[in-house]
């Protein structure tokens, strides 16, 4: 099993038609045929795409709307550019399409403020901004994320760094455990999943025995995501846990590369966040290098 | 982007918000023309720099019995004498850490009669995805202090992008700040300003402290610290043309030119890498081996060969710098870029350090391969812990 994607889910991309959209695209049709079916462009509708790799060729609708009743299609990937990122996420939910992943960094947080007003009046679930993306190995691709590092396993990934993440990724399958998923939050203070939804599929996932959490320094998101873990041990739902924080040696008052990074008004310092995981159960890796390690050395007990 | 307090109340101003008369002065001998412009008799001489605990603050030049950056002046000859005081020296606060910033501009404002201070500001509250409201009524000190040893006297109200301020939000921050009267009155208007003002220019914080009620019992804006979204400023190029560049350290104003997100630091081992999250966790496992990191360095994910040719020149431009580590674990960004970018450098500029280049992800290989054939002194490392343990291993032989 796996969460949110699978080699059923059909995709398509808001984007498709720029350097990163193919690019991505054509690894994601690579990557044991992730079922790519469409993109959307609001002036190039009834055109194709197609892949510079091995030739497919995607048909590309005006509208997301169109894309999703021609295609069926049950998760949308937007590659758009920042200033209007914020707009492609809401034609998303307003298409109602269930699971929409938004790869692209950098939209101004107003506007994000304005799409999650929007996203908590809708079915639909968003992943990211600013976030490499999602990945079931051997079955979806969704995003970034280099597909070479993963192998089919047991541990559930969650992250808000994306170069963090493939960390995991690639110490988790030297170590041969492998991956059910990995998901990608990202990097931004007001986005569409937080870590509680994520773990909660993966505690509720039978092939996910045991998890690897990843956070960085700003806001409460790490401690809130301890407390939901306390909460549910106590109803009898755990699995083993190992984790990371980075940002240990940030300085206070900096924004550290993503917008959601800051040590701000005594909030948010890595400490407080390793304290809260560890009394949560969670075993924290002091060093990004030993991740794979520090989850084998808890699960031998 | 910060911008001065000055710069801050202006903008505010121009929304309709109460804040006192007041000019911006960058030489001693406008501080007389400034002062006589007020209406008096007294007056607030402020420096103006890029951090706060201004009040307390202390002049490096002058000695630890002088005042400190925010001053009154009783007189206009008094406000002259601070004005030629202040200028041009070091100011050291709480928040500029031991090196403190130059004074380089002062705003000498109109003195207020003050019955209470209080503390608003604005932010996105994270937790719930909306603009909040953070008030409280012990204003004009410390306000970290505050939530660590009070923290039921800081109240957070969030408001719904869709509704705005309502009276219900009004009514709810005038009771947190213990507002009536005239301030009460007053507060029908601030408020939704302030909000307003927050949304329309894209700001990441909005923070009045102190607000204050005066004798008369109305509000004023007394002090006004204001930071924007630097992702939203390609709309704002009002707010861009507020930048104080004297202000920032000159590799991170370079970086900005860049798009890098490039933050300078104290150590002596440069760093650059792909994605935040790992530029972090690189910075902090060299500190776990012992050492300093001299940037934090993120060339983002849609860098080209130019970008990260640019990124390694300003690490290398930096004379703390005593070895480079090169992080890379392409997902978005493809390890042949960053081969390329790095061999374009160090052509162009030279390579005076040991160089520890870490590969992994999307193009491994041909990256790699990139970096072996240009025949450049690089160590290649296998993984994150090899290469921290390299680079720090290089600088101290």
């Amino acid at each position: 099993m796996s969460i949110l994607v699978n080699k059923d889910t059909k995709v398509i991309v808001q984007g498709l038609t720029g350097k990163t959209g193919t690019f991505h695209t054509e690894q994601a049709l690579g990557y044991y045929g992730t079922k790519m079916v469409g993109g959307v462009h609001p002036k190039k509708g009834g055109e194709s795409w197609s892949s510079g790799v091995d030739g497919t060729a995607l048909p590309i609708f005006t509208s997301v709307a169109e894309a999703r009743e021609r295609t069926g299609a049950d998760a949308t990937v937007i590659y758009v550019p920042p200033a209007g990122a914020a707009d492609a996420i809401i034609e998303a939910i307003e298409a109602e399409v269930p699971f929409i992943t938004c790869i692209t960094e950098g939209i101004p947080v107003m506007d994000m403020v304005r799409v999650k007003a929007r996203l908590d009046r809708s079915k639909s679930r968003l992943l990211g901004p600013n976030c490499p993306g999602i990945l079931t190995p051997e079955e979806c691709k969704i995003g970034i994320m280099p597909g070479s590092i993963f192998r089919k396993g047991s541990v559930g990934i969650v992250s808000r760094s994306g170069t963090l993440t493939y960390e995991a990724v690639f110490q988790t399958s030297n170590e041969g455990l492998g991956q059910t998923t990995a998901v990608g939050i990202g990097g931004d203070p007001v986005k569409g999943t937080e870590f509680i939804d994520v773990l909660e599929m993966f505690l509720a996932d039978d092939a996910t025995t045991s998890i690897i959490m990843i956070g960085e320094i700003g806001g409460s998101a790490e401690e809130d995501a301890a407390q939901f873990l306390k909460d549910e041990a106590k109803k009898g739902r755990s699995k083993p846990m190992a984790g990371f924080i980075a940002g240990r040696t940030a300085p206070k008052g900096r924004t550290m590369g993503h917008a959601g990074a800051v040590v701000s008004g005594g909030k948010g310092d890595a400490e407080s966040k390793i304290a809260a995981m560890e009394s949560a159960g969670i075993k924290v890796s002091p060093s990004p290098a030993r991740l794979g390690k520090t989850l084998v050395e808890v699960l031998k007990g | 982007m910060n911008i001065h307090e000055y710069q801050a109340k202006a903008l505010l101003k121009g929304y309709g918000a109460p804040v006192a008369e007041g000019v911006a002065i960058l030489k001693a001998d406008e501080a007389e023309a400034a002062a006589k412009s007020l209406p008096g008799p007294l007056y607030v001489v402020k420096s103006q720099i890029h951090a706060g605990g201004r009040g307390k603050g202390k002049f490096k030049e002058l000695g630890p019995d002088a005042k400190g950056g925010v001053r009154l002046a009783f007189s206009i000859d008094e406000a002259k004498a601070h004005a030629k005081e202040m200028l041009g020296n070091t100011l050291v606060t709480a928040q500029t850490g031991e090196a403190g910033k130059q004074v380089n501009r002062l705003y000498i404002e109109d003195g207020a009669d003050i019955a209470r201070e209080l503390y608003c500001s604005l932010l996105v509250d994270r937790s719930v995805g909306r603009v909040a409201f953070v008030v409280s009524t012990e204003g004009g000190m410390d306000i970290e202090a505050v939530a660590h040893d009070t923290p039921e006297k800081i109240q957070t109200i969030a408001i719904d992008p869709e509704a705005g301020v309502t009276a219900a939000d009004i009514a709810a921050i005038s009771k947190a700040l213990e507002l009536d009267g005239a301030a009460g009155e007053d507060a029908k208007s601030l408020f939704p300003l302030l909000y307003k003002a927050f949304n329309e220019k894209d700001m990441a914080l909005l923070e009045i402290n102190p607000l204050i009620v005066m004798k008369d019992g109305h509000l004023r804006v007394l002090d006004a610290k204001m930071s924007f979204d630097g992702n939203a400023l390609f709309r704002h190029d009002d707010v861009k043309a507020l930048r104080d560049e004297t202000e920032e350290d000159a590799k991170e104003i370079e970086a900005s030119k860049w798009d890098l997100a490039y933050v300078a630091l104290d150590g002596n081992i440069g760093c650059m890498v792909n994605g935040a999250g790992l530029a972090m966790a690189t910075m902090d496992i060299i500190k776990l081996y012992g050492k300093e990191p001299a940037n934090f360095c993120d060339v983002g994910g849609g860098a080209g060969k130019e970008k990260v040719a640019a990124a390694f020149k300003i690490i290398t431009a930096d004379p703390k710098v005593e070895g480079i580590l090169v992080n890379i674990f392409g997902g978005i960004m493809r390890c042949d870029v960053i081969a390329e970018g790095v061999v374009a450098a160090v052509q162009e500029v030279g390579l005076k350090v040991p160089l520890v280049v870490r590969l992994e992800g999307t193009n491994v290989e041909l990256g790699k391969k990139i970096l072996n054939e240009s025949g450049l002194a690089i160590t290649a490392a296998d993984d994150l812990d090899d290469a921290a343990k390299k680079i720090v291993a290089a600088i101290e032989a």
